[in-house]
Formats: structure tokens, sequence, C-alpha cells
């Protein structure tokens, strides 16, 4: 069994494929206490994590706060509005502040794609990414993973398409870092203006140039979110037209393999990557991917808890 | 097996010893009413279901069988570095108002058995727990005793209890290693 050894989490491409396993394991072992009358466990009693998001989020936020409870340790939740950063503060000041607390773990999401790899050589105490600039999305990742692999049973060898603004994407990022270490296939397709230049060399993936190329005979096919606050209007024409190349519908579908599983990581906007039919169809486990990230998350935080302290 | 190993049971003797069990845990509940079965991962977990098995043959009706993994709940999680590995808790009935009989291989320290009670709890409100191990070695540090047991074993802490499995996970045998 594969020993899990860092202080930190901040991109799937730090860990190997065996510390992954671990993670989703972990996980997967865990969901039970989330279906108990009692979902808690004293496990990190003592602990204090801090979830300091420089971006707004809901559902992760949330998520990281609630797997913290249901392990036993104490959150404070800092969120830009509140927080000294509107009044000039820098992240490593902050930082140095928030330590004067004395947290075991920060979760954080930030806008600077790498601001943890900072933040981490500043700070005592674990770091786990929830999400930085257009990087990597780790939690997000292992919750797709663990999703998948409820549905198949393995990773290995699946066709999974992921579908969208590539280049903003941190989900994507952290999906083609996992799933290409789990030995899954990965086809990518996008506007030519989403799609980042040698995006294959972050893994196993294949770029396609069109949708139809990417979803035929899929088992996953994963839809991104337009983000319409990172793009700026350059990208695309518009919604309508973005649809109609880039969006998934019951007709395109149809491609995919028959039972296809269908994922988004959220928020989604209805009608321009997918329309409602597919998000309230069969085939859609974008529910599923929540309810499995409060469990990968306390797998993480369980972990990082564990990890070396130099 | 080492040569500083003594064999304490063997195959035919932890049958005997758990068919023994299974006759004190019928007699003491008088009946299956009520009465589950929760095997501390993964030597317990094992041992749960053979004393089921043994159960069912002598008194005809079947008794719930569950598993549950304590390493959330140990007392010394921060001094392990890394983290334990996790196991799954496969408890899939109501404990509410249920004559639990919890299962271990060894009782040693006695906080095994404070975890898993505690886990226990977060499941439901049992009316009673009892404690079923089939070697007692001594040397608890809580106040805890086991009310069925297969052998009672005076050991040094220097010395180590191992129960041994097969390729099917069949328990063989119970070491003593020095």
């Amino acid at each position: 069994m594969a020993e899990f050894k860092h202080r930190d989490i901040i991109a799937l491409r730090d860990l190997t494929k065996e510390e992954i396993e671990l993670l989703i394991s972990t996980a997967e072992n865990m969901r039970e206490i989330n279906s108990r009358a009692i979902k808690k466990v004293p496990t990190l009693r003592g602990k204090t994590i801090i979830n300091l998001f420089y971006e707004a989020s809901t559902r992760t936020r949330t998520s990281f706060e609630i797997a913290a409870k249901r392990l036993s340790a104490d959150t404070v939740n800092i969120s830009p509005s509140t927080s000294s950063s509107t009044k000039g503060e820098t992240l490593a000041d902050t930082a140095l502040n928030l330590l004067a607390m004395k947290p075991d773990i920060i979760v954080m999401r930030h806008a600077v794609s790498g601001a943890h790899y900072f933040l981490a050589k500043k700070v005592s105490c674990s770091i786990i990414n929830a999400g930085d600039g257009a990087h990597e999305h780790p939690s997000q990742g292992l919750l797709d993973m663990l999703t998948m692999k409820d549905r198949f049973g393995r990773l290995d060898g699946l066709k999974v398409a992921i579908v969208g603004d590539i280049t903003h994407s941190r989900v994507a990022r952290s999906d083609i870092q996992g799933l290409t270490k789990m030995g899954s296939h990965v086809y990518l397709a996008g506007p030519p203006t989403m799609m980042p230049p040698c995006v294959e060399r972050l893994g196993n993936v294949t770029v396609c140039s069109t949708m139809k190329e990417a979803i035929q005979d899929a088992d996953v096919v994963m839809m991104l979110r337009i983000q319409q606050e990172r793009q700026g209007k350059t990208l695309m024409p518009n919604a309508r037209e973005y649809s109609r190349y880039f969006g998934l519908n019951p007709d395109n579908l149809k491609l995919a393999k028959p039972n296809a599983m269908v994922m988004h990581p959220g928020p989604i906007n209805r009608g321009v990557e997918m329309s409602s039919y597919v998000v309230d169809g069969s085939q859609s486990h974008i529910l599923k991917q929540v309810e499995n990230g409060v469990a990968v998350r306390m797998s993480m935080l369980y972990h990082v808890c564990g990890g070396e302290l130099e | 097996m080492t040569d500083n190993a003594t064999v304490l049971l063997d195959e035919s003797g932890i049958k005997r010893a758990l068919t023994r069990i299974s006759h004190e845990i019928l007699e003491r509940n008088k009946g299956v009413q009520d009465l589950v079965l929760i095997g501390i991962r993964s030597g317990g977990a094992f041992l749960a279901e053979e004393i089921g098995r043994s159960i069912e043959v002598i008194e005809g009706g079947a008794v719930p069988v569950g598993s549950v993994d304590i390493t959330l709940y140990r007392d010394d999680i921060k001094s392990q570095v890394p983290h334990l590995p996790v196991g799954k808790t496969d408890i899939t009935f109501s404990l509410e108002g249920k004559k639990v009989v919890l299962v271990d291989d060894v009782l040693y320290t006695g906080r095994t058995i404070r975890a898993a009670m505690d886990a226990l709890m977060d499941h439901g409100r049992p009316r009673s727990i009892q404690l079923a191990v089939l070697i007692d070695r001594g040397h608890r540090e809580l106040p805890i005793r086991a009310d069925f047991v297969g052998r009672n074993v005076p050991t040094s802490t220097k010395e180590n209890v191992a129960l041994i499995f097969n390729s099917n996970n069949q328990p063989i045998e119970v070491v003593l290693e020095k």
C-alpha cells in the first residue's frame, strides 16, 4: 500500500499514480460517514483549518468546510470581501498573519496560477489548493476520477472527452494530469481560441478538431464551463454559435457509447455548453460529482495531516 | 513461520474455539433475537463471519454481520506519520436497541476496543455491547475485559501474537512471536 508523504496538495502533477489511488480509496471508505445519522468522526480533533478564498466559490468552499467538520476539525472561512486584502495587504503578509494563529491547514483559492507554491515556501502549515488561476484544481480532478471509478470500477482504458475552454480551465488540467496517470485516454475539443498550444505536453492527450471526433465512442463526456469572468470578449462570437459547435445536446450525445457518463464541474450555463435535457437527463452524473466532493476532500485533509512536517 | 514462533492454536483449534464462543454467545443472549455481530477490521471481521456461520448452523437463524474500521477513531493518530490507510466500515443495518457482539482477534491494551465502541456509538445506541476475542494476551491499559475468550495467553510486551490467514483469507493459525 502506498504511503502519503506530502505536506501539501497543490497539483495532481506532483502526485504519483499510487498516491492518487490512495486518496481515491480513502475517499471511497470515508463515504460511509456521510450517510450515517451522526456524520462525524473524531480524527482531526483539535486541528484548525483556514479556508482562504480569494475567488468566489460556493460549492468548493462549502464542500471543504463540511469535509473538515465531519473530521472534527475547526474551520474558519476568510473571503476577500471581509479580509484585509481589500485594504492592500499582500498574500505573503496575510499568510504570515494567519500563521500566527497556528492553523494546521490552509485551503486556498487564488486567481494567480502557482500562488500556492509561493505560499508553501512562506508558511509551515499544510497547503491545499482549491483552485489557482488556470493551473490546477486537484480536489475536482480527484472527485471526477472517483465518480468515474464508481461507474466503471476502473479508470484504466476509459475514453474521456473534455470539451470546452481548455485554456482557462484548471479543472481540465487536473483531470488531464490525473486521468493520464491512471491510464485513461483523454480527448480534448474546443474552439481553437480556447485550446492552449502544446497541450499534448501535459500528458497522453489527443487534441481533436471537432467535438464529434472527441465524443465518438467516449465512455465519459466532461463538459467545461464557459468562464465569462476569465476570458475577454474576443474568444468566441456569441453563446449561440458556441453552443451550436461545442454544446452537448441529446443528438450529439448519441455519438458517445450508449449510457456514457455526462459530467460537468459546475456551475452550469444551461443552454450554452449543455442543453437542459442533458443536464437533467439519466446520463448526467453532475450531482454525484458534488456528493463525492465531500468524501474526496475529507481524504485530502486526512492525508496531508499525516504528511511529513519538516 | 520463523524458528522463534510458537503455534498457540492451529486451524482446528481456532475452529473449536469459535464454535464454543458461538455456543456461549447464544447461551448468554438466549438465542439470536436482536443479536448482531461486528468484526473489527481486518482480523476480527473474518472471525465475525465464522461465528455468524457457526451460529446459523447451531440455531438455524441468521445473525446480521458487519465490520468496523477503527483507523479514524485511533487515539494515536497524531503519532502515525504518514497516516494509516482507511478501511471500509460496513454496517448496513441499524444498531439501535441491538445486542452487539464486537469480535476481534487479539485483545491486548484495550485501545482498539475503546476506538471500536466509540465508532459503534456513532451508528446508533445499541442496547448492549459484548466482546468476543480469540486470544486475550493481557497487558490492558484501559478498564476493558472480554465476555467470550478463545484462549488466555500470558505474554510479555516484547512478544507479538498474530492471527495468520491463508491465501483464501481463512484463519489457519495463531502464533506467538518472540
